[in-house]
């Protein structure tokens, strides 16, 4: 085992599948010379060249459309977009091409692109820099959307993705690239579906994704010294979504939290609690409670930028008032 | 170019008129539906530039990619007519597995990429099918068609300067029609010769009468001959004229009957037909038994083929979404 950062893991994983497969590139805004904003890349320039790890000009849309294009003859892009916010100016490929060609060709043209993008508030980045849209991706069909809470998802659902035949969309976050992890210093993969029980508990399922599991967590800690013992899940994938896994642990739990980064209008929340009701409404003993974003385009000052986005405090409450506690 | 070769490519267009005839008798006959936007007029165009590429050879052929106007780009490439007209129908058999319809024929087995209806969309795919061939170190190169009305959108502005940074083995053919959808292009463009646009990414770039397919076939030959010797992009402008609407739903209200009565003159396939019988490469007789005999061929067997086949099954909404045969090992689901 190695500690090993989350942006590390991530280099790692283009490392070792540009090595295994000469027709994976990396694409992006200052990926190259400059060793990308978030070090993902950093020195593979100079091992794999300017044609494997290509610096592109400020031009989302068209560079994400040339990375489908070449995925549509057998190669294997891994575009990074450098905010999430910027990938709104990529939707018409991403989501009119990538998404809908194997579909609209009947199976016969696929896009195994992977589109890695930060999205999640930092500190103090103000509106354009602090979208977090995964509820937006999470409804398209023909996408996958996986959202690594660590540096251990990082690397092994990066190298799953590079070698998935479907467009992956892969949600990162500004606060997590210095996270660290132990992690095998042998070769693994991450499957790119299925919850993942991150702490079992009895009492209350905290659904959380991406930054948002660890505000479960946080949270869960501090129910433990309530005596309430919280079943923490990391969904890791939004598209699909394992209904199983949260069905079994409200069955079990009987009470239910989900917490996101996103607003909440048509937010991941509303899908995961439409999903509960579906799969095992009468197993609910208490309302369902929502944790998530205000409605409201990021501030850029600090306390209305606290007061915006859900902490660990907002889950821990929120629990109490699903346990009748508050 | 022999006399027989002259005698197909005369009989290739005149074929391409009378499938895309027929697609409208069907479209009012209500076998076809959706949108439909029809080729007619501007067939010296895809059949002179494709004559000159690389096809017929499978997986080594050129890669071609177009816009919504697909049925006889797809055909030229090699899509079997049959299967372009089932796709229309909306059957299984269709090139699409009836799936896209009209604005989406896609035969990779030929290397045809697919229409797309987003407009200038195709602008970057076809960038990266030419990055593809580039780094795999091929000399197959691909080819974008699309219309005037597609190079003002942000994807021509922004691909062609990539595809000039990166010099990618791409051409780039603008069939110049004059219209986008029912607005003319002075009304919304502020340098007309579309050609000239490019000059900003110092790509090489021509501009030709797109009626004629001698010089469809002249210009494309260079153009094709500059982008595969590895020299990079080229961007060429053919001008020409759609006969039809946009689609089947417009009145054709923008344009004079002046106007259209001048381009039927220069009907690219009475052009052409004129310049054969001249040569006395073919009578006015045998162009009439060419379309009989194609429109025997287009009822008999393609729109027979279309009818008879099967539509398909409900049961399969939901293939084709994402990889139907994927690999645990990258998919899951998670081993708890």
């Amino acid at each position: 085992m190695a500690e090993t950062a989350y942006w590390e893991a991530i280099r790692r994983a283009h490392d070792e599948e540009m090595a295994n497969d000469p027709m994976v590139i990396a694409m992006g805004e200052d990926i190259g010379v400059a060793g990308g904003t978030y070090k993902a890349t950093l020195g593979l320039y100079d091992k794999y060249g300017p044609e494997r790890v290509i610096d592109t000009p400020i031009s989302e849309n068209s560079y994400t459309g040339i990375g489908i294009g070449a995925s549509m003859v057998g190669m294997r892009p891994i575009i990074e977009i450098m905010s999430i916010n910027f990938a709104l100016l990529a939707l018409d490929t991403l989501i009119n091409a990538a998404a809908k060609i194997r579909y609209m060709s009947g199976g016969r043209v696929q896009c195994p692109i992977v589109m890695r993008t930060p999205g999640g508030t930092a500190h103090q980045l103000a509106a354009q820099h602090s979208a977090r849209l995964a509820r937006m991706f999470m409804s398209t069909s023909g996408l996958r959307v996986v959202t690594p809470r660590g540096p251990l998802d990082a690397y092994g659902m990066l190298k799953s993705a590079v070698r998935c035949n479907d467009p992956v969309i892969i949600i990162e976050h500004e606060q997590m690239y210095n996270l660290k992890e132990d992690i095998p210093e042998e070769e693994f993969f991450r499957p790119l579906e299925g919850a993942e029980i991150v702490r079992e508990g009895t009492d209350i399922t905290l659904i959380g994704y991406n930054y948002s599991v660890h505000l479960c967590l946080e949270a869960a800690r501090r129910l433990e010294a309530d005596g309430i013992d919280a079943e923490v899940i990391d969904l890791r994938a939004l598209k699909p979504l394992d209904r199983e896994t949260i069905r079994k642990s409200v069955e079990k739990t009987h009470r239910v939290l989900v917490a996101e980064e996103d607003e909440a209008p048509v937010g991941v929340g509303s899908e995961i609690i439409a999903t509960v009701n579906e799969e095992c409404f009468y197993a609910l003993d208490a309302q369902p409670v929502r944790i998530h974003a205000a409605d409201v385009p990021v501030p850029y000052n600090a306390r209305l930028e606290k007061a915006a986005i859900p902490s660990a405090d907002d889950v821990y409450e929120g629990a109490l008032k699903v346990m009748g506690r508050i | 170019m022999n006399d027989a070769d002259k005698k197909r490519l005369l009989r290739e267009m005149i074929f391409y008129r009378r499938f895309e005839d027929r697609t409208f008798e069907a479209y009012m006959e209500r076998k076809i539906g959706g949108f439909l936007h029809l080729y007619s007029g501007q067939e010296a165009v895809a059949t002179g530039v494709l004559e000159k590429a690389r096809l017929g050879r499978g997986t080594d052929n050129d890669y071609v990619i177009t816009g919504y106007r697909d049925h006889i780009h797809a055909i030229k490439t090699g899509a079997p007519p049959r299967e372009v007209m089932a796709e229309l129908f909306g059957k299984e058999t269709g090139s699409s597995r009836g799936r896209g319809g009209s604005m989406h024929i896609f035969d990779p087995s030929v290397n045809f990429m697919g229409g797309y209806a987003l407009v200038g969309q195709p602008f970057p795919l076809a960038a990266g099918l030419a990055l593809g061939c580039k780094h795999r170190g091929t000399d197959q190169i691909a080819i974008c068609f699309l219309g005037d009305g597609a190079n003002n959108q942000g994807t021509f502005h922004e691909t062609m300067n990539m595809a000039k940074v990166w010099n990618l083995p791409v051409l780039f053919v603008c069939e110049n029609n004059q219209y986008a959808i029912g607005t003319r292009i002075e009304r919304t463009t502020a340098v007309v010769d579309q050609y000239k646009r490019v000059c900003a990414y110092d790509m090489e770039a021509s501009q030709h009468d797109g009626m004629d397919i001698d010089i469809v076939m002249e210009a494309a030959e260079k153009a094709i001959d500059f982008v595969r010797s590895g020299k990079g992009p080229y961007f060429i402008e053919f001008m020409t004229y759609r006969f039809r609407g946009h689609s089947m739903s417009d009145s054709k209200g923008y344009r004079t009957k002046e106007e259209e009565a001048e381009w039927e003159k220069r009907d690219p396939i009475k052009i052409y037909s004129r310049r054969l019988i001249e040569a006395g490469i073919v009578t006015p007789e045998d162009i009439k038994a060419m379309e009989r005999e194609i429109d025997d061929e287009i009822e008999n067997d393609i729109v027979k083929f279309a009818e008879e086949s099967p539509e398909p099954r409900v049961e399969d909404l939901d293939k084709y979404v994402l990889d139907d045969n994927p690999d645990p090992r990258w998919i899951g689901p998670l081993q708890q």
